[in-house]
């Protein structure tokens, strides 16, 4: 990822409390024009409120936040005229119809709008032009808001838990949808707490747990630096292959089910150095797979406890 | 942003006409329950006595006024805590609309509602009710108007302040309907003892009901400045302190 000159958001020493309740503390980050920034933790690790102070929704109690350039709190209705913003368990009015909405959001903004009927059929809503906001589904209703946030043609668009509670089809619809608007050439700040989207879907992710900032990087630089642990799990009868497997430098542990193995070690020559020893003993395999460690290992990892916890 | 009032406006006047429930009750059942009303007091069979004939000359109207603008109030009330539970107001707000544009479409979406309900109501008197054809209806209109805004904001307050929806109803309520009895609607406020008639000095219903009356009886405006002069008072004082405490979610 290189490094834009200019951060469409900088976050600096961010705290915001709710009475005793620390919601978010010392939270820094920047978010590089033209990429997909993931805020990636569990629920209530902090994620909403960081995102709500950068929109320009709460107030911090601590810390900077310049959003495009702007103070989001002081400049909240200039900035809102230049971002999208798609919100966490939001609602429109339950008998408003799909192009209504449209049209009402295209005219709250003084630039000219994109055309609202054009972004519909773009997110395939055409069809449901007139139906009731509340006869939407779940998926449906995703992708009108994303279409609410894309109206005014914003330079930025906030995403929060925007596939929560899809199934895993709508959700690889909505994904590719994202990848649009970084397509479109604009800056994209989401939050999930699904691993497999940050993993897949962001460019740099922030880890953010007990409302702080653990790490922040590229999915794959995470991984390599927090995980470089491989593990390699095959299926042999030959009875000598344990012993082979355990005289191997780099293995660290070897367990064994019957005639399954799990091999672990480190380091990206553990892996050639056990298919070595294979083709070298001559050791038959039945199966032979490699796992690599991934996003949520990295989060159990720095958390010590799975996300879903 | 007048683009955005008219345009959201024109939305909720349709939503609102989508719920078929919520338009028949707010505009056509106080309608029928006054025509019910008339119908049985006026039909005995002698003439009315003279108290009935007073109260459905002069009382009737000004009450069925009252009851109007109560409902508007409470069903707006209730419908910015809808909007509020529902994170309608909170979507509302990532946009360049501003909360005061939100609740000005409200308020004019029930003043309309109000204004047709009055006229239903006017024209239901003209035809069932012995109504003398010299009532300055224009004049009752905006007073009725003028009256409703009053206490909408008020409405703004307690929509302000409560946070759901169950509630709202019967805050609004609880709030609006026992001011009526200390408003001289039904009882003088001269009869009544001096720490009541303190208390009715306080609530705007009373100048309400006197505002109402005077001008469904021929008085004119200027005889009822004062009246017009609290109402604007409360309506400035209330905005204002609904701006400050308003609640997104």
């Amino acid at each position: 990822m290189s490094t834009s000159p200019r951060p469409a958001v900088s976050v600096a020493g961010v705290r915001k409390a709710y009475g005793k309740t620390v919601a978010v503390d010392d939270v820094s980050f920047e978010v590089h024009e033209g990429e997909i920034f993931g805020l990636i933790g569990p629920n209530g690790a902090g994620k909403t409120t960081t995102l709500e102070c950068v929109e320009g929704l709460r107030k911090p109690d601590r810390g900077t936040i310049t959003v495009l350039g702007l103070d989001p709190f002081r400049d909240v209705y200039r900035l809102q005229e230049r971002v999208g913003v798609q919100l966490q368990q939001a609602h429109l009015q339950k008998r408003i119809k799909v192009w209504e909405a449209a049209h009402l959001w295209a005219s709250l903004y003084r630039k000219p709008a994109s055309d609202a009927d054009r972004l519909l059929e773009q997110l395939g809503l055409a069809d449901k032009r007139n139906a009731w906001f509340m006869t939407l589904s779940g998926g449906q209703q995703q992708r009108l808001f994303i279409a609410l946030a894309l109206v005014n043609d914003p330079e930025l668009v906030f995403l929060d838990e925007l596939t929560t509670g899809l199934d895993p089809q709508a959700r690889r619809a909505i994904w590719e949808l994202v990848r649009g608007i970084r397509a479109r050439g604009k800056t994209v700040f989401m939050t999930t707490h699904l691993m497999e989207e940050a993993e897949r879907l962001c460019d740099r992710v922030a880890i953010i747990e007990h409302g702080r900032i653990i790490d922040i990087d590229t999915p794959q630089r995470l991984v390599d630096r927090h995980c470089p642990e491989r593990t390699v799990v095959l299926i042999t009868d030959d009875p000598l292959a344990e012993e082979r497997f355990r005289a191997l430098p780099r293995v660290e542990a070897v367990t064994r089910a019957e005639a399954r193995f799990t091999i672990r070690g480190r380091g990206d020559d553990f892996v050639s150095e056990v298919i070595q020893c294979l083709a070298e003993h001559q050791v038959r395999v039945r199966d032979f797979r490699t796992e690599l460690p991934s996003l949520e290992d990295v989060f159990l990892k720095l958390t010590g406890h799975s996300i879903r916890d | 942003m007048l683009r955005g009032l008219l345009q959201l406006t024109w939305l909720e006047i349709k939503i609102f006409l989508r719920e078929p429930l919520g338009a028949l009750g707010t505009i056509f059942m106080p309608v029928v329950v006054f025509v019910m009303l008339g119908r049985v007091m006026g039909r005995g069979p002698s003439a009315p006595p003279a108290r009935v004939a007073e109260f459905l000359q002069s009382g009737l109207p000004v009450m069925a006024s009252v009851f109007i603008a109560i409902s508007a109030v409470v069903s707006l009330t209730t419908i910015i805590s809808i909007y509020r539970e529902g994170g309608i107001l909170k979507r509302l707000r990532a946009t360049p609309l501003r909360p005061q544009t939100i609740l000005s479409a409200h308020v004019l979406v029930k003043l309309l509602f109000t204004v047709i309900t009055l006229a239903l109501f006017i024209l239901a008197g003209r035809r069932f009710y012995p109504m003398g054809g010299d009532v300055p209806v224009l004049s009752f209109a905006i007073a009725v108007l003028v009256s409703t805004m009053s206490i909408l904001s008020m409405g703004f307050v307690i929509a302000s302040l409560v946070r759901t929806a169950r509630f709202a109803q019967p805050v609004g309520a609880l709030i609006f309907y026992p001011m009526i009895a200390f408003s001289g609607l039904f009882a003088p406020i001269e009869a009544m003892p001096p720490a009541l008639q303190f208390i009715a000095r306080l609530l705007p219903m009373t100048y309400i009901v006197s505002l109402l009356r005077g001008i469904w009886g021929g008085a004119q405006w200027s005889a009822h400045l004062g009246d017009l002069a609290a109402l604007t008072l409360i309506a400035v004082a209330c905005t204002a302190v609904s701006a400050r405490v308003f609640k997104w979610e």
